[in-house]
């Protein structure tokens, strides 16, 4: 036992040297003069990278410990987000802990850590708001005696320094938790670092979301983008029009998300920090929103006659936008949040073409045979009712390819792999934000590590000004539902996405993939014991140090 | 409502999965009422009342055929009336046992007429899938007649316990999966490089020191006899594979002087290549070792390995080159790798066990005990049908892994794959074609543990499943199949299998854990 031990440990320590590539280790080890010995290197589990980090060998037990709102703080008691933050966390730290019994350790030495104080820094805490974009997501954590301090402008960038607290603690050889001496700053790189998940091709639980929201905070993610209707089925119950759903999903009951429902993920994910970007996506993939809303697609006709089937969202009649209007009012007051996803990709213009009035309808507006002309005119006039709600919107590169006239602070959203440099180029010299999602489409799987692939991307690896950088505002993991459903989306989505998360929050030049692959092992098992508590060899490592 | 119709398609037999070889049904159909659902044993049976394979699958499959009883309809009682040859209700699956049944079922009652208990656990699966729930909860089963077998005997999967440690819960969560399919052979790859789990009574170190850990990440000597009757209860073999010389370095942390102490120069470098075969000590200890797992595992068989030994370590190793010499081996190792292999069969020999081993032993060395299992992992179609055919011409039993490595994933649709596998179709006499035992489907454990195990198996194991089990003229259409493995794999998940979607869909009760 004791040889595998000491066998476990010395693969650590060699994995661990192989990682010793960062400035900051180099730092520590000239101003702390520590020892690079495998005590110190329970940091090889921070994930993603804080942007500046030192811990030193020095560790405190954590006793009695508490979390707490720190005496100057502008959050009191009141901010129900912090204290229910403080909860989960300990409950993540010491929760197994407290059913294996007490397990102090009678060693005297190393000194005791009782507190950990959280610190708002800013008059407005932005407690009972909703994060957004420009959302301060800082952080600074000191752990340290006579307390641990953790102090951030804001909320959000508290709830991402608990998290990184969190990974810091690890159990001593007797069990009791404890904490390397550290200081850390941090900040994200970008500010859109999303997820999106498909629950149209699949339905997806209420709690499979839920589930995958909490994932996304131990990585970081702040954005939910929720692609939650499309051609196959409509599983949101919209208030407006119920019967999108009753006739669109795949069941009117079990597989949809009713108001109560999607509440619950927005509240979910604002007490995580994470943003919910709905989207609706137009005027392709809405097979399933022409079930229960007549007259809304375009009737495909074959020579003279109807097919009985339908195209598109039928973008020559006025009953169309006015359902949109209609529609997206709802969806304005239901989702928060700023942003509302349009879509606008992949329109499938047959259709259209054998329709007799569409064609009519192109001859009068003089757009020849050109039928993206006649996908702009319809994305722009849906852009103008969402404009009416006060939303801002994203869509899918194809709306900016087609010239659609946007407004200045339009997210276009690159997803077509080769070219998306290209892209990504085009877009910013046109003034527009963007974010990536072209190299991180995880449904996609393969054998083997390719996670390594997704995290080798650098986004702004494009030619452009550095204003033209600027306007890359993070990217997006994309888990397209073809083959995804509640039975194998976690273990498919994680730790892969994981590898997006670091490389859109941490500096730049993070980019060891030996060191990287140490700390994520340690990290997945974090996530495995976290979501699924099952025993995991590396949780046993880990445990060991 | 315009919801109900489209659950409300018509179930009749192809609702089965596998195939069974001959069936009639019609849409005459009876309810099925929880409260008045008997399973009993026909007059006639030769097992009775207290058959422990039989009373311990009338519980478990009264809650598979009905998952939510709280609606009972209908007052007219139903029985599956089972009837057996032999009561061989306390034996072991072996590979000589037959799982024939006749299912038959008519108003108020089945039939199910099998040769052994195992064939009635198959003819049981068959009536389980019959059942299904019209959209008010009512269950039907409709008029059938069934006559089935399997098309091969062997038809297995392989988890890998050693590249990461299996939590005997899933396990067991595998076997119940596995008996939905028909599977019938757990092949337990049970030690390997990265770790050695299995906790030896004779050689204890082995895991204290070769596992993970030697406390949570081993199976103890409980574990695996509580996994060898779970899986008898399925009708399901348990085959220990312990293989050597190569993919052993694990065992050598626990065991001093078995592994080949490899040379730099003319000093030993610290690493280990494969099984030392010069000593006679690693004969003392295969013998004792492989001693204690024939008395643990009960099946008549035991996989050697033999796969892929790298030859370098022995060739920098003086000792062994000096027997080589002595051999008169020359610089082939080859033949120093088929002297190890023939003395390990021969251990097993005379343990009255039949040995499985990798295509690589035959490779090397044709001259092995007829009675020994090739089992044949690697190449193209082309590449194995050719070695199908020389295995076969040899007179060699032969197992099939090759097109089945479901480990390797890809995006979309594979389990097309796997289905369209025709293991028969290699140039050979019909003596030949009887020499193919069965096919195997392996899920290597590189990138696969618990959390992900369950839904990369099935339901694309399932496709090999049908392939092994039925016949292969009536399942050729793998759009056909399409629908009905649909069907199939919301019946795993609504036995509580992590079983993937196969594309865009749904189930009517979706999979509810995280």
């Amino acid at each position: 036992m004791i040889t595998a031990l000491k066998f476990t440990l010395l693969l650590l320590a060699l994995a661990f040297a192989q990682g010793l590539h960062y400035n900051y280790i180099d730092e520590l080890d000239k101003e702390a003069g520590t020892v690079r010995a495998v005590q110190a290197s329970q940091y090889v589990s921070l994930w993603p990278l804080p942007q500046k980090v030192k811990i030193l060998d020095l560790s405190f037990k954590l006793t009695s410990f508490n979390i707490v709102d720190a005496k100057e703080s502008s959050a009191g008691s009141s901010c129900s987000l912090l204290q229910d933050a403080y909860r989960r966390y300990y409950e993540y730290m010491f929760g197994i802990a407290k059913r294996q019994g007490p397990r102090k350790s009678r060693l005297t030495g190393p000194s005791e850590l009782t507190e950990l104080q959280v610190w708002i820094t800013s008059p407005d805490s932005e407690c009972d708001g909703y994060p957004s974009v420009t959302s301060d997501e800082s952080y600074e954590l000191s752990v340290d005696l006579p307390y641990a301090v953790l102090k951030a402008p804001k909320v959000w960038g508290a709830l991402h320094g608990l998290e990184t607290f969190s990974q810091l603690v690890y159990e001593d050889q007797y069990g009791a938790k404890s904490i390397n001496s550290t200081a850390i700053s941090d900040f994200p790189r970008f500010a859109h670092r999303g997820i999106l998940l498909d629950s149209s091709r699949h339905f997806l639980p209420l709690k499979v979301i839920l589930a995958n929201l909490e994932t996304m905070a131990m990585n970081k993610f702040n954005v939910f983008h929720w692609h939650i209707v499309d051609d196959q089925s409509f599983p949101y119950l919209s208030r407006t029009f119920p019967q999108l759903s009753q006739q669109g999903a795949y069941h009117p009951y079990t597989h949809v998300y009713t108001p109560a429902d999607v509440k619950m993920v927005i509240e979910f994910g604002r007490l995580r920090g994470i943003r919910v970007v709905p989207e609706f996506d137009t005027p392709g993939h809405t097979q399933s929103w022409g079930k229960g809303q007549k007259d809304l697609l375009t009737p495909c006709y074959s020579g003279s006659k109807p097919s009985g089937s339908f195209g598109p969202v039928n973008p020559i009649l006025n009953t169309t936008y006015d359902f949109m209007s209609q529609f997206f009012k709802e969806i304005s007051t239901v989702f928060p949040d700023a942003y509302v996803h349009l879509g606008g990709d992949e329109v499938d213009f047959t259709c259209w073409k054998s329709n007799p009035d569409i064609q009519k309808f192109m001859d009068q507006q003089g757009y020849g045979q050109d039928y993206k002309k006649l996908e702009s005119f319809y994305i722009q006039k849906l852009l103008d009712i969402v404009t009416t709600t006060h939303k801002g919107y994203m869509i899918w590169q194809e709306v900016f390819d087609n010239g659609v006239k946007l407004k200045p602070d339009t997210v276009v959203h690159v997803w077509i792999g080769g070219g998306a440099n290209e892209e990504m180029g085009k877009v910013t010299a046109a003034g527009y934000t963007t974010i990536l999602s072209a190299p991180w489409y995880l449904d996609y799987i393969s054998y083997a590590q390719d996670w390594q692939k997704y995290y080798k991307v650098e986004p702004l690896d494009f030619d452009g000004t550095e204003e033209q950088k600027k306007l890359v505002i993070g990217g997006e993991a994309c888990l397209w539902g073809e083959y995804v459903d509640a039975t194998n989306l976690t273990p498919r989505l994680w730790p892969r996405a994981s590898a997006v998360a670091e490389r859109l929050w941490s500096a730049k030049d993070v980019t060891d993939i030996n060191d990287a692959f140490n700390r994520l092992s340690v990290h997945r098992c974090r996530m495995v014991a976290h979501c699924y508590d099952i025993l995991c060899i590396c949780i046993s490592f880990y445990d060991k140090l | 409502g315009n919801f109900v119709s489209h659950s409300l398609y018509l179930h009749t037999v192809e609702g089965v999965w596998p195939l069974p070889q001959s069936f009639t049904s019609s849409t005459e159909r009876y309810p099925l009422n929880p409260k008045a659902f008997y399973f009993g044993y026909g007059r006639q049976s030769a097992a009775q009342q207290d058959c422990s394979v039989l009373d311990a699958a009338f519980k478990r499959y009264f809650s598979l055929i009905f998952p939510d009883y709280t609606s009972g309809s209908g007052d007219k009682p139903f029985t599956v009336e089972i009837r057996v040859d032999h009561a061989d209700c306390d034996s072991y699956p072996n590979e000589n046992s037959s799982e024939r049944y006749n299912l038959s079922v008519s108003a108020g009652q089945a039939s199910l007429n099998a040769e052994t208990v195992w064939g009635a656990l198959r003819g049981l699966e068959t009536f389980s899938q019959l059942v299904y729930q019209d959209d008010f909860g009512t269950y039907f089963v409709n008029k059938t007649e069934i006559d089935d077998f399997p098309r091969f005997q062997f038809r297995g999967i392989l988890l890998d316990t050693s590249r990461h440690y299996l939590p005997v819960q899933a396990i067991l969560k595998t076997l119940d999966a596995m008996a939905y399919s028909k599977f019938n052979v757990f092949h337990w790859h049970i030690v390997d490089d990265p770790s050695f789990p299995y906790q030896s009574r004779t050689f204890p170190d082995l895991s204290s020191t070769g596992a993970f850990h030697p406390m949570t990440h081993i199976y103890t000597q409980s574990d695996v006899r509580r996994v060898i009757s779970h899986a008898r209860l399925w009708g399901i073999r348990v085959l220990p594979e312990f293989d050597s010389p190569g993919h052993t370095q694990s065992w050598g942390k626990g065991q001093s002087d078995l592994l080949t102490p490899c040379y730099r120069g003319s000093t030993p470098s610290g690493t280990f290549g494969p099984v030392n075969p010069v000593l006679p000590s690693t004969y003392q200890f295969m013998a004792r070792l492989f001693k204690e797992v024939s008395s643990v595992f009960p099946d008549s068989y035991i996989h050697l390995g033999g796969d892929e030994v790298d030859f370098s370590c022995w060739k920098s190793n003086p000792d062994v080159r000096a027997f080589m010499q002595k051999m008169g081996f020359g610089g082939d190792f080859t033949k120093l790798e088929a002297f190890y292999m023939e003395k390990i069969v021969n251990i097993t020999s005379a343990l009255k066990k039949t040995s499985i081993v990798w295509q690589d032993v035959f490779d090397y060395h044709e001259r092995i005990p007829k009675d020994t299992v090739l089992h044949i992992w690697k190449g193209t179609p082309a590449s194995y049908k050719e070695e199908l055919s020389r295995m076969t011409k040899a007179g060699m039993r032969v197992l099939l892994a090759a097109p089945w490595y479901i480990n390797h994933i890809a995006y979309g649709q594979d389990w097309r794959n796997y289905y369209t596998v025709q293991p028969l179709n290699f140039s050979g006499t019909e003596e030949q074609k009887k020499l193919v035992i069965g096919g195997e489907v392996c899920m290597w454990g590189e990138y696969v543990d618990a959390t992900n195990l369950t839904p990369r198996l099935w339901p694309r194991a399932s496709a090999a499943a049908e392939r092994l089990w039925s016949d292969e003229k009536q399942t050729s259409s793998v759009d056909e199949a399409f629908p009905r493995l649909q069907d199939f794999r919301c019946k795993l998940v609504r036995r509580g299998i992590r079983a993937e979607p196969l594309h865009v869909g749904h189930c009517k009760h979706e999979y509810q854990g995280v």
